[in-house]
C-alpha cells in the first residue's frame, strides 16, 4: 500500500478522466486488462484502426498512467496498470459514503 | 463513466423545513457536524470549523452558489479538504448540490456533487491515506446510530 501510495504522490495532477473519457482508450484498456502485456500490433489487429491511431491512444494512456510501456526486442508491449483507477474508485466511494452519513443525520434532524 | 456522486433520500417533513435544516447555518451546522460563523449568504464564502471530537481542528470552508428557495441550495467546495497542513485553494472547487422535490410523503432531496474530474490524482491517493479508517468510519457509525433510534 505504502509503495504505490508514494508513487502517486509523485505524479502530476493527472488527466484521467480525460483519459477514460473515449471509448476507444477504453476498449483497449478492456483488451489490456487481463494483465497480458500487448504490442500495438496485436493491439491494432482485429479493429478498424490504424497502427497511428492505436498509437495516439496509448499514449494517452501511459500519459494517464494507466498504462506502461517496456520495451522488448524493436518493439514497445503495452501493459495495464490499474492502481490510478482504483484509487480513483476508492477515493468516490470514500466521499459517497460520507454523504451517506450526512443525508442519514439531515433525515434525523428533519423527522424528528 | 460518470463522475459525479448523485444521492437521492425520500424525507418525511415538508418542503420548508428540509430548506431551513439546508440553508440556517446553524440547522445546517446540526447534522452536518460543522459550527459555521455566520448565515450563508448567495455569492459569499461561508466558514467554519468541523465539530467532531478530534476533527475540530479542520477548516470547513463552501461558497454558496445558488440559492433558490425550497428548490435549490448550491455550494463549491474542496472535498476531504483533510490535511490542515495543505493549502486547497489552488484545486478546482466540486459543486454540491441539493435539489427539493415535494412529494405526497414529504420531501424529496436530490443531492450531486460534481467536478471530481479536475481533483489532482496525488490528492486522491492522499485523502484515501488520510483517512485510515477514521473520518468515513465515524460517518458510518453514526448513520447506523441515527438508524437504529428509527
Amino acid at each position: 500500500m505504502r509503495g504505490s501510495e508514494l508513487r502517486a504522490q509523485r505524479r502530476a495532477p493527472a488527466p484521467l478522466f480525460a483519459a477514460l473519457g473515449d471509448a476507444t482508450r477504453l476498449a483497449l484498456i478492456a483488451r489490456l486488462s487481463g494483465g497480458e502485456p500487448r504490442s500495438i500490433a496485436e493491439l491494432t489487429a482485429g479493429t478498424k484502426l490504424t497502427r497511428q491511431a492505436v498509437t495516439k491512444h496509448l499514449r494517452v494512456l501511459e500519459r494517464a498512467h494507466i498504462v506502461r510501456s517496456r520495451r522488448a526486442g524493436r518493439e514497445s508491449r503495452f501493459a495495464f496498470d490499474p492502481e490510478p483507477i482504483e484509487s480513483l474508485r476508492l477515493y468516490l466511494d470514500r466521499i459517497s459514503a460520507q454523504w451517506d452519513g450526512a443525508l442519514a443525520r439531515l433525515r434525523a434532524f428533519v423527522e424528528s | 463513466m460518470e463522475y459525479r456522486i448523485e444521492k437521492q433520500i425520500e424525507l418525511k417533513a415538508p418542503k420548508a423545513r428540509v430548506w431551513r435544516a439546508l440553508t440556517d447555518h446553524q440547522e445546517f451546522g446540526a447534522w452536518f457536524g460543522v459550527q459555521l460563523e455566520r448565515p450563508f449568504v448567495l455569492g459569499e464564502v461561508s466558514r467554519g470549523h468541523i465539530t467532531y471530537p478530534g476533527y475540530e481542528h479542520l477548516k470547513w470552508e463552501a461558497r454558496v452558489t445558488r440559492m433558490e428557495p425550497q428548490s435549490v441550495f448550491a455550494f463549491t467546495w474542496h472535498p476531504y479538504a483533510v490535511d490542515p497542513k495543505t493549502d486547497y485553494s489552488h484545486e478546482t472547487p466540486t459543486v454540491v448540490e441539493f435539489r427539493l422535490e415535494e412529494t405526497a410523503a414529504g420531501t424529496l432531496l436530490h443531492l450531486t456533487e460534481l467536478g471530481f474530474e479536475k481533483i489532482p490524482a496525488a490528492r486522491q491517493a492522499e485523502a484515501f491515506r488520510m483517512n485510515d479508517g477514521g473520518w468515513s468510519q465515524q460517518m458510518q457509525n453514526i448513520a447506523q446510530h441515527v438508524d437504529a433510534r428509527q
